[in-house]
């Protein structure tokens, strides 16, 4: 801590009266390798308060946080991609690089840094460590996982290692909130230029090495014990028999629980939007406004938040998944199956997040180096089935599926079915990959690096924190997309006015829209109910539960039945399964459209992608229908 | 997919007793120093950045099911790679081991 500001401050008592007076609105970058715990850091000093954008002109995800306890000044801080080195090669190198240099436009450069290392492996994240003090900017060295070094008897001294590289030390555990005071003082306080003893020629790795041991072995620098438990899981998890049925259990667990843990919750939501619906109906006077209140806001709208608890849910398990360090093992499991079909281990990755969403999916596409392989993910990622399926899919084989059970308790039909759909995903994009691969994106096979890193237990914080953006998220969707959606079904439902009432639906605007494309979709087993409910589903997948939860709405008579036992009524159980084929296949999502876009500089990817799965999910639900039918009949 | 992993045979591994020439062929448990890579540039010097180094002692811990990729020890970090990459990692000869 060799430059650290001389007195400590505290909020309460001397405001400091410094000469020169520091500037009052700062920005600091966070710069350090992949599994350092540059974002847990990041997270843990800027809370909730975080912004995210993209880079202009590149796809990576540029974060920036305010700084909470930031007495008298500004601090914005920018989470830089996780990198090695700054050589701009891959895409986040540029950006790591361009900002710290002050070459990225619209992003002042920063007036410090962060550079933040994992301490169990300090000899080799050390690296990082000359091009960054070589910027010439002020930098604190935070060395993070301090509780796994310490727990492991590993040490290092850091002051001495402070000396060497002639910046600020410190050793901190940004999982556990420990010893974060002095990264707060050091972004607050007074910035000092460091002065290294002896930097490296960049350019040369071994040296740099070399450099990196000495440093290390100057600062005491002793290396923890290989992690214990790491090891005995691994020898679980990627074990050749034990390792792909593990992973096939966990998969089938984590079905189960969303689709009948999540059960009691959203019944409970379903309880609350029903009520708080009945209420505002009886509390306001009869009016078409109260009309549009009560089956289009909360008809449609609620219709999709009950969906809420089980959304969670999903992103509580890939949480888990992805902050225990198990996403990694899961990339070399794959790697194999992914080689198969001209992809790797790391398109893995990308895909699995796609179950979430595939918007973030894409743009974590970036971390492959290959263009060709990262357009084919790019490309296939929308296959995997994203929460926004989770709605239509739930509420189509609640109405169509009678639960039983399976396996015993372990699974039950419905979660099976579930399951099934999410295989079919799976398969189509694999399928589809192979195509691209063996075609239009043919490349030589890339070298696929991955680190593993040591198994941790995800923190109650970085989850809570996840879930609160994700939980956000879906009601500002919920709020946006699904309310606007909403209000234009129900008008377009209630006009053109006869004699000042509105028509029966069928004779609306939106009837006749359905009505108009009834015959596209009539081969499929589809009515213009179901029209509509396609239509507006071009927006956002979950919006077709929330149009029919509007037109039941609006056709219900008092004692409306609800969505599931509607459902019934218009879709013949073979309709129903050409259904969820549809959505399966279908590129329902212009959020996903634009990302694609974006990512790959055209619109010709996306309107192909377009393309491809539209005919994909029509032959696809044509097919089902015609099979189920005769199967039924 | 996954029954094709599960059941996939592995590789026949190379010459009982021959000593390994590369990582590819470094079993599993045994340790070996780095002699040289003889990947393309910009592959060496990921590799490098990831801690495959000439003069750096290596572990080949696991085989992943199937045998490929392989998880590698080096440096304290457990670091994945197939074999055909490992393959341009040349390993020195122990003399006399």
């Amino acid at each position: 801590m060799a430059e650290c500001p001389a007195q400590p401050r505290s909020a309460e008592t001397a405001p400091p009266p410094r000469r020169p007076p520091v500037r009052r609105h700062r920005t600091v970058a966070i710069v350090g390798p992949p599994n350092s715990g540059k974002s847990t850091l990041f997270n843990r000093l800027t809370g909730v308060r975080q912004k995210v954008a993209n880079y202009p002109g590149v796809t990576v995800e540029q974060r920036v946080g305010r700084l909470r306890q930031a007495h008298d000044q500004e601090v914005d801080l920018i989470d830089l991609p996780g990198v090695y080195s700054l050589e701009p090669r891959s895409e986040d190198e540029q950006v790591a690089h361009d900002v710290l240099k002050g070459r990225m436009p619209g992003v002042r450069r920063p007036d410090a840094v962060i550079l933040i290392l994992d301490s169990t492996n300090l000899a080799r994240h050390l690296l990082l460590a000359a091009p960054v003090l070589s910027l010439g900017l002020p930098t604190l060295v935070v060395l993070n996982m301090a509780d796994a070094l310490r727990d492991r008897g590993g040490e290092v001294d850091t002051a001495a290692l402070a000396r060497q590289l002639g910046a600020p030390v410190v050793l901190v555990s940004a999982a556990r909130g420990e010893g974060l005071e002095p990264v707060l003082e050091f972004l607050t306080g007074e910035l000092g230029v460091p002065r290294p003893v002896e930097l490296p020629v960049i350019q040369d790795v071994p040296k740099c090495r070399e450099w990196a041991v000495r440093i290390g072995a100057r600062a005491g620098y002793r290396p923890p014990a290989p992690p214990v438990w790491t090891h005995r899981l691994d020898a679980v998890f990627l074990h050749p028999v034990a390792g792909p049925l593990v992973f096939a259990a966990v998969v089938v667990a984590v079905f189960q629980t969303i689709f009948s843990g999540a059960r009691p919750l959203m019944e409970g939501v379903e309880v609350l939007i029903e009520r708080s619906g009945a209420w505002v109906a009886a509390a306001l006077p009869e009016s078409p406004f109260r009309d549009l209140l009560v089956e289009g806001v909360w008809g449609g709208v609620g219709s999709v938040v009950v969906f809420l608890p089980q959304i969670l849910l999903l992103f509580l398990f890939i949480g888990i998944l992805e902050d225990s360090g198990y996403l990694a093992r899961a990339a070399v499991i794959a790697d194999r199956t992914m080689a198969r079909v001209g992809l790797q281990g790391k398109s893995f990755i990308p895909l699995l997040s796609a179950y979430a969403c595939a918007v973030p999916a894409i743009m974590a596409t970036r971390t492959i180096e290959n263009k060709r392989d990262r357009i084919a993910t790019i490309l296939i990622a929308p296959f995997m089935t994203c929460s926004a399926r989770l709605p239509v899919y739930t509420l189509i084989i609640a109405a169509f599926i009678p639960e039983r059970p399976l396996i015993g308790n372990l699974l039950g039909t419905r979660a099976a079915a579930m399951l099934g759909l999410y295989v079919l995903g799976f398969l189509a994009a694999v399928m589809t990959a192979r195509l691209l691969k063996s075609s239009i994106l043919k490349s030589e096979r890339t070298p696929f690096l991955l680190e593993l890193p040591p198994y941790r237990w995800p923190t109650l914080r970085s989850l809570g924190l996840r879930l609160y953006d994700r939980a956000w998220l879906f009601l500002r969707r919920a709020g946006t997309v699904i309310l606007t959606a909403a209000i234009v079904l129900w008008v377009l439902a209630h006009l053109p006015l006869v004699d000042g009432a509105a028509p029966p639906i069928e004779a609306s605007v939106a009837g006749t829209i359905g009505r108009l494309i009834e015959p596209v979709i009539e081969p499929l087993g589809f009515n213009w109910k179901i029209g509509i409910g396609l239509v507006t589903s071009l927006a956002a997948r979950e919006v077709i539960v929330g149009t029919l939860g509007t037109i039941y709405g609006i056709e219900g008579d008092e004692n409306s039945m609800g969505l599931r036992e509607a459902l019934q009524q218009d879709l013949t159980p073979a309709g129903a399964v050409a259904l969820l084929i549809f959505f399966a296949f279908a590129m329902q999502c212009i959020s996903t459209l634009a990302v694609v876009r974006r990512e790959t500089g055209g619109w010709r990817w996306p309107l192909a992608q377009f393309a491809y799965m539209g005919a994909l999910a029509y032959a696809g639900a044509f097919v089902a229908y015609r099979l189920v039918s005769a199967w039924t009949a | 997919m996954l029954l094709q992993l599960i059941f996939t045979t592995e590789p026949a591994s190379a010459g009982v007793a021959a000593e390994p020439r590369t990582l590819a062929e470094l079993e599993e448990g045994r340790q070996a120093v780095i002699e040289a890579l003889e990947a393309p540039p910009d592959l060496a010097r990921r590799l490098m950045e990831l801690g495959f180094v000439p003069g750096s002692s290596v572990i080949t811990v696991r085989r992943a099911p199937g045998g490929d990729p392989r998880v590698f020890r080096i440096d304290g970090s457990e670091i994945a790679l197939r074999l055909e990459t490992a393959a341009l990692i040349r390993l020195r000869p122990s003399g006399g081991a």
